[in-house]
């Protein structure tokens, strides 16, 4: 096994791991200032995606479609805060899942009527698509690359949004203690539908970067919504330098064990119950992380006191 | 909405027949939401298709959502047995769900006709009188593309799949015919959407060609992850990642790849043309290989409905078995294990005007069986 290979599938974990912070971002962000639990923000995903390929589709332009995507998503966002969830904060868990498992339905069930079941056309434009050759004799495609640098790009101007700007201060303070910050004259519902379209923006921007190379259809956020659950876990409730953290774990756990460990049972194994067992092993094993890390940190490795 | 469709088609049908002395009640589990739907509504429209041109009035079809869940399959099935007495049973479009429903419907006296899923574990010791699969044994596709690498004079594949039944069948298929060496085997997960892992591994693999069974959207996904990888091997796989449902999303990543499958739109059948057209007058789209195999499962329970009662199992049991229709695929029989005997075609991923489909380019197995039909006590 060669250290180039090793190096790619570093790269490759890292480029999930980008992915899935842009994913669990908004979701940490929405449960820690709001305290609700989204499960439709994998709808969101799927919006951003959507709208990616449609303006694609109009237009050609790949920078258009991603634009598309962050719009569509925060709109939808906005509205389904405005429409479904302002009537679900003083709610407990269970009806907020409700509610938001019941949103799922909903856009998936509408997106179907309008596109139809069969999945749609994103492509990578021209101009990224083909691999590039990193330093070390590396081939990668350049398409990944970028994801990996615009997920970075969006990663700082969320720590500086958060910890630099009078909208972060208010965003924080609401998440430690949202009566006193609607007494000091903050109007916390605007910021709420802020905080909520901006998470939806993330995964609408997250959908359109990974419909290009995965499969543009309904129901495309679902899987990546688990994950992004066991990311926010892993990293803390509520904290977006937890949400990297265990992003970038997450991927990168993920990627190496589905590729090492069949090769590590093949050591002592025959190769075709290694490869069955390695794999079945390796699709458990950010479960396994998880449950560790809780056994060490029960609040997740960022998480606050409680 | 799905729920709301499903009843309305039921009570519409349900209507027609409400006048008809003997009755046969079809229940359908197929898959209409998730990553898997395409494959379930092709189905489901293949064989409403079917049924609505024979135009009876003494069958019932009742269609529900499984969303690829075993769980809500086994719930349903127990339903539709139980309270719904239905007669006859068909559309799992998985193996893992058809391994979950199948077994307990056919102990229960109901009749299993798979339009898709074929396990290995029901071809052989396992197999059923009352189980049919009017689709082909899983393996078979693999096989046929397992002896179109020997033809390409292929030495060295990397071979990959899901890990669930249907993913371990194609590789075993593969393996059974191919005769060259591996330069790797990788299972991975069900619904995966991500290969970079596994194209690296490709690229490291030295390998001469690469065959992957990867069906709906994942085929989807890995197609363009590996056109844009730089990684240039010839690509094989069965129809699956190559149907006319999703190849205008692979777009053209899939020019020139050879797949296998028992269909195309070209075959040249007076029953296929004729499908060919009523399915794209009615629906608007090119039909899928599925759309056709749900076409003859209800085309061979309507043919077996002619010629018995369903209340009469035996004769109803050999009438199915006899497979009197006309199926769209041209010859086509049971094997003893209820299995289908026919020819395996290769096709080649061609471009008319702005839609990508297929052409046979040959024959790539004649009337050929699946490896279990020996194991099967029947």
């Amino acid at each position: 096994m060669s250290l180039i290979l090793i190096l790619e599938q570093i790269l490759n974990g890292l480029q999930f791991g980008v992915m899935l912070f842009l994913m669990a971002a908004g979701l940490t962000l929405v449960f820690g200032v709001m305290g609700l639990i989204n499960l439709a923000h994998g709808a969101l995903y799927m919006v951003g995606a959507f709208a990616a390929a449609i303006v694609a589709a109009w237009t050609g332009s790949f920078v258009l479609a991603l634009a598309a995507s962050l719009v569509a998503a925060a709109a939808a966002g906005a509205l389904v805060e405005l429409l479904v969830i302002r009537k679900l904060y003083d709610r407990d868990h269970l009806d907020q899942v409700l509610a938001t498992f019941a949103l799922i339905l909903v856009f998936s069930e509408g997106t179907r009527w309008i596109f139809g079941s069969f999945p749609l056309f994103l492509d990578v434009p021209s101009y990224l698509s083909g691999p590039v050759t990193l330093p070390g004799g590396i081939q990668y495609p350049l398409y990944r690359l970028t994801i990996i640098a615009i997920g970075l790009v969006v990663a700082t101007g969320l720590f500086w949004l958060i910890a630099r700007t009078r909208i972060g201060i208010q965003i924080r303070a609401g998440e430690s203690d949202r009566e006193m910050i609607a007494a000091l004259g903050v109007d916390i519902s605007v910021l709420y539908t802020l905080v909520f379209a901006l998470g939806a923006a993330l995964a609408g921007l997250a959908g359109a970067l990974v419909g290009a190379i995965q499969s543009v259809q309904v129901g495309m956020g679902e899987p990546v919504l688990i994950l992004a659950f066991v990311v926010i876990v892993i990293g803390g409730i509520g904290s977006i330098k937890g949400a990297m953290v265990g992003a970038l774990l997450v991927g990168l756990t993920d990627t190496l064990g589905g590729v090492f460990l069949p090769r590590l049972f093949g050591l002592f194994m025959e190769p075709a119950s290694a490869t069955s067992v390695g794999a079945s092993l390796a699709s458990m094993l950010i479960y396994i992380l998880m449950a560790v890390i809780l056994l060490v940190r029960p609040s997740g490795l960022y998480g606050g006191q409680s | 909405m799905k729920t709301l469709k499903t009843m309305a088609l039921a009570t519409a049908v349900s209507t027609l027949a409400m006048a008809a002395a003997a009755e046969t009640k079809i229940g359908m589990i197929t898959t209409l939401s998730g990553g898997g739907a395409g494959l379930g509504v092709d189905v489901r429209d293949g064989f409403m298709l079917a049924i609505d041109q024979a135009g009876r009035d003494n069958v019932e079809v009742v269609i529900e959502d499984d969303q690829r869940k075993p769980e809500s399959a086994v719930q349903i099935a127990d339903r539709m047995i139980q309270s719904e007495k239905v007669d006859i049973m068909t559309g799992i479009i998985w193996s893992n769900l058809a391994m979950a429903v199948v077994p307990s419907a056919t102990a229960q006296g109901v009749f299993y006709l798979s339009p898709n899923a074929g396990p290995s574990a029901l071809a052989g010791k396992r197999c059923h009188e009352n189980y049919f699969n009017v689709a082909w044994q899983n393996d078979n596709l693999h096989e046929a593309a397992g002896a179109y690498a020997n033809d390409a004079e292929l030495k060295n594949s990397y071979i990959l799949a899901p890990n669930y039944p249907a993913g371990k069948d194609a590789l075993t298929g593969y393996k059974r015919m191919y005769e060259g060496d591996l330069a790797g085997e990788t299972y991975t997960k069900l619904g995966q959407t991500d290969y970079a892992a596994e194209i690296a591994q490709i690229r490291a693999s030295g390998a001469d060609s690469v065959y992957f069974f990867l069906p709906g959207g994942m085929g989807i996904s890995f197609l363009k992850q590996y056109a844009d990888s730089g990684v240039d091997l010839p690509v094989v796989g069965p129809a699956f990642s190559f149907d006319q449902g999703i190849l205008q999303a692979v777009g053209g990543a899939a020019l020139g790849i050879k797949n296998t499958s028992q269909w195309n739109k070209d075959l040249d059948t007076p029953a296929n043309t004729a499908f060919v057209a009523a399915f794209e007058q009615k629906y608007d789209r090119l039909p899928s290989l599925y759309a056709s195999q749900g076409y003859d499962t209800a085309n061979l329970i309507l043919s077996a409905l002619d010629t018995a009662d369903v209340s009469d199992k035996d004769a109803f049991r050999a009438a199915l078995k006899a497979a009197k229709f006309d199926s769209v695929r041209g010859a086509f029989k049971f094997g003893n294990n209820h299995h289908p005997i026919q020819n395996i075609y290769v096709r080649e991923v061609i471009q008319e005007g702005d839609v990508f489909t297929n052409k046979i380019i040959a024959t790539g197995l004649e009337n050929h069986a699946d490896a279990y039909a020996a194991d099967c006590k029947m």
